[in-house]
């Protein structure tokens, strides 16, 4: 459109189009600008910050929160919000611990020690199922989803804290001897270099990608969560997507919860406490739009980072961790202000 | 109230007057110049089709928008209100036709909003209540003060709205619609306050859509038309058929039925369909109806605010739920299926309201268009950029949307390409049967000609189509048939040869029996 303006439209004007060409460009960029900056001002302060092994001690540190905010966009896309997120993440570790420990089958009097694959398995089904109840209470019985998540958010600690009776599981190695060691495989080990979980984040954005861009689902999210009306009367099946989209975030929260134990090498009820609020930070950094209908996995992944390169670059430069609560409070609302700017503007175009 | 002293009414003394109005929005002319007077203790009523400039008129003169040129004349100086509240003060008040009510509060506190009587203890409740029930003694409306809002029926509240209305002690009053939620014992006792008004010297400036009913309380009737003001008469000079023709004018030309082909089978069949009132008070909204569309014949469904049309609609595209009744569509029972089922199966709705039913805001006008035959282009998991893009582009093409491209956003659309993105997003469906709930609303003569003569097209083709609208000369343009709905059934049915009178008769309170 700026090539055809430029020789259609006198001097003056073009220049003024141009510079708002450069100004749109840097509030659609601002989360990427945001963390070269970020990248910028903290390898200049530090010279450990810019090291190839510090950006990938940080990204597996980012994993954990981007895993969240992928279900959460999804969530977030879709017009809702899901507070229950941290604790899925909690309530997923503790089974997988729990698995991990050996199930007692009384009746049978054995004790079953399920191969780390079945354990991962298991896990994930049960954080679809606390994400299908979320989007069933939510679609079907129109419970408002903070309503809804903020209820399933207590339920799902509450039963973490019940299974472990408040301790934590730490020995989640397993024993060769019942083959189901591997499980620390998540959390240590590297492929190429990197490690394991930035690699299932990286898997993970891609499909989640693919999906929202390409898939008939993708659009069906994106219409719904604009406007559920006009998509269910274009025949779109507007309730089961709002189940599939809570459920979807149950079972990222799962994988979260099962990197993060072990990450941790142990699994403890009170995992993950507010970690549904970084993600929906990353997810509003990222630039979707909290009323639904607006946003991407890219920039998704772009606010994940933010916060994480933030945060670590403030521990590498050895500023107190209350400054780290006030810097990230702040960018949060910087990133709503340039939101409602972005938006607006648009809405009066 | 009391400040209202009777007044010797000078014969045909002008308290209020429009002179050479016009207001513009953006390219869009409301008005065109209009001049219009309102007499000391009279009633002025205002005819005019949706869209003939009646509430630009009214917004001009109660101060809430400020004409582009001409001049206001209170009392015989003019006069310019910078709000509401100031044509307020000046005795100006105005009853909105949508409600404007905290139903959360009581009707006191309704009444008094904004304006609180103040006593040394905070607000004197006492004293707003005993002139709450002042009025409502006048009003010969047994509702009590303290009753919130939200309990009250509709025609109840449009009865709180009024009182509100003369609390102010207003000199002229603009009454748009007050009838359209009333019953017929409540629309007496309306008429008998406005007959005492306006003995008191109160100036009552009169919209409605039911003329017949107009006509019993007028003194003066005006005609809007485009924004033009084509008559003026005081009753005793007019008729019925004086303000239709009037109204609806004689070169309203958007086509006429498609000829030159036989209708084929039977494509949609209704059978005694019973909807209730969706939001749960005791009636049928649609009332034991039953009709049959053939494909390629266009059916035109005519009827007030309230008839049951969009209910009726809305059901058969499986937004509602029926009571009792089938719908079946080329023989096959659909009642059972979702949106998305019936839509694949060739039954599909152009929603009334394009903003909150037809369009996604935050898509693109493509996305729009695409928006209901997804699956369509999806291949495997995955859509095909390809078969949508040339979805898209037949679209556009088809309905000849005005856009700078697929990519535009949808709000950068003027009102009428965005009504042909919904439409062409429900023809990108390929249905056997589309229904448009009042496709022409807020769109202007150019591309209301333009749907039409689209829909003509692809009844040629065999697409049988249904179309609501409340305006009569929208009917006698492209429809072979026309169903007059009132009360949730079907009060008359004619053919295009009918005259604009009678089908407006067939509408109206008065003549079903």
């Amino acid at each position: 459109m700026s090539v055809t303006s430029a020789n259609t439209q006198p001097v003056a004007k073009n220049r003024q189009s141009r510079e708002h060409n450069i100004g749109r460009l840097l509030l659609e960029g601002r989360a990427f600008f945001a963390l070269i900056a970020i990248i910028a001002v903290f390898s200049f302060l530090s010279p450990h910050y810019f090291t190839v092994g510090n950006f990938l001690i940080m990204s597996s540190h980012v994993a954990i929160y981007g895993i969240l905010a992928i279900g959460m966009l999804l969530v977030i896309l879709n017009g809702g919000i899901d507070l229950s997120v941290g604790s899925i993440l909690a309530l997923s570790g503790v089974i997988a611990g729990f698995q991990m420990q050996g199930i007692v089958l009384d009746a049978f009097g054995v004790i079953v020690y399920p191969p780390v694959w079945a354990v991962v398995v298991i896990t994930c089904v049960v954080g679809a199922l606390v994400g299908a109840v979320n989007g069933i209470l939510i679609a079907w019985f129109r419970v408002p989803a903070f309503v809804a998540t903020l209820g399933v958010m207590y339920v799902a600690r509450g039963i973490a804290l019940l299974m472990t009776n408040g301790l934590t599981y730490n020995n989640l190695s397993g024993d060769p001897s019942l083959g189901n060691t591997g499980f620390d495989w998540l959390g240590f080990n590297r492929l190429f270099g990197v490690p394991i979980s930035v690699l299932v984040l990286a898997a993970l954005a891609i499909v989640a990608g693919l999906m929202l861009s390409r898939s008939a689902f993708g659009r069906w999210l994106y219409a719904s969560g604009g406007n559920a009306h006009a998509a269910d009367l274009s025949g779109v099946p507007v309730k089961k997507v709002q189940v599939a989209v809570y459920t979807l975030s149950g079972i990222l929260a799962a994988i979260a919860g099962l990197v993060l134990s072990s990450q941790l090498t142990s699994a403890g009820p009170t995992a993950g406490t507010t970690y549904e609020l970084t993600a929906i930070a990353a997810v509003v950094i990222g630039g979707a739009a909290l009323t639904g209908g607006r946003g991407t996995v890219r920039g998704t992944m772009l606010g994940a980072f933010v916060i994480g390169f933030l945060s670590d670059g403030l521990v590498i430069i050895g500023v107190s961790s209350y400054w780290q609560t006030v810097f990230t409070g702040a960018v949060i609302v910087l990133a709503v202000l340039m939101n409602s700017i972005q938006y607006g503007s648009a809405r009066k175009k | 109230m009391n400040a209202i002293h009777p007044v010797a009414a000078v014969e045909d003394e002008v308290v209020l007057a429009a002179r050479n109005v016009a207001k513009s929005y953006g390219a869009i002319q409301a008005l065109k110049g209009v001049n219009f007077d309102i007499h000391r203790g009279q009633v002025t009523t205002l005819f005019g089709e949706n869209g003939a400039g009646k509430s630009t008129l009214m917004r001009i003169l109660s101060g809430i928008t400020t004409p582009t040129t001409g001049e206001i004349i209170l009392d015989g100086a003019p006069i310019t209100f910078a709000s509401a509240t100031e044509a307020r003060d000046s005795g100006i008040s105005i009853i909105h036709q949508e409600l404007s009510l905290a139903p959360n509060l009581s009707v006191r506190d309704n009444i008094f909003m904004g304006r609180e009587i103040r006593g040394p203890m905070g607000v004197d409740f006492a004293e707003e209540e005993r002139q709450t029930r002042a009025l409502m003694v006048e009003l010969e409306e047994d509702i009590d003060p303290l009753t919130p809002v939200e309990d009250l029926r509709l025609g109840q509240q449009q009865i709180v709205e009024i009182a509100r209305a003369l609390s102010y002690d207003s000199r002229i009053l603009i009454m748009d619609e007050p009838t359209s939620a009333l019953s017929a014992s409540e629309v007496e006792v309306l008429f008998k306050v406005i007959r005492d008004l306006t003995s008191r010297g109160v100036s009552i400036v009169y919209i409605s859509h039911h003329l017949e009913e107009a006509l019993q309380i007028t003194d003066h009737a005006v005609v809007l038309r485009d924004g033009v003001m084509t008559a003026y008469a005081p009753r005793s000079d007019i008729d019925l058929e004086w303000i239709v023709r009037n109204m609806v004018g004689e070169n309203y030309d958007l086509g006429s039925p498609p000829t030159g082909y036989e209708f084929g089978e039977t494509a949609l069949s209704i059978r005694n369909l019973t909807v209730a009132d969706p939001s749960g008070a005791d009636y049928n909204v649609v009332d034991d109806l039953s009709l049959d569309v053939k494909a390629g014949e266009i059916v035109c469904i005519y009827g007030l605010m309230g008839a049951g049309r969009t209910e009726l609609l809305e059901t058969i595209a499986g937004r509602l739920k029926q009571e009792t009744g089938d719908i079946l569509l080329n023989g096959g029972n659909v009642s059972p299926l979702s949106i998305g089922q019936r839509i694949a199966n060739g039954l599909a709705l152009v929603p009334e309201d394009r903003q909150k039913d037809g369009l996604v805001q935050t898509m693109t006008v493509g996305q729009n268009l695409s928006l209901a035959s997804i699956m369509d282009f999806t291949r495997g998991i995955f859509t095909s950029r390809k078969l949508e893009s040339d979805l898209i582009e037949t679209s556009i093409r088809k309905v000849t949307v005005k856009t700078s491209g697929p990519d535009a956003a949808i709000g950068s659309l003027s009102g009428g390409n965005q009504q042909k993105v919904v439409i062409g997003k429900i023809l990108a469906t390929d249905p056997k049967v589309i229904m448009l709930d009042e496709p022409s609303r807020g769109i202007d003569i150019g591309a209301k000609a333009e749907v039409f003569r689209l829909l003509a097209e692809r009844a040629r083709e065999g697409l049988a189509v249904i179309y609501s609208t409340s305006e009569v000369g929208e009917c006698l343009s492209i429809a072979h048939r026309i169903i007059v709905m009132h009360r949730g059934r079907i009060s008359a049915e004619f053919d295009s040869t009918i005259s604009k009178e009678k089908i407006m008769a067939a509408s109206g309170e008065a003549v079903v029996a």
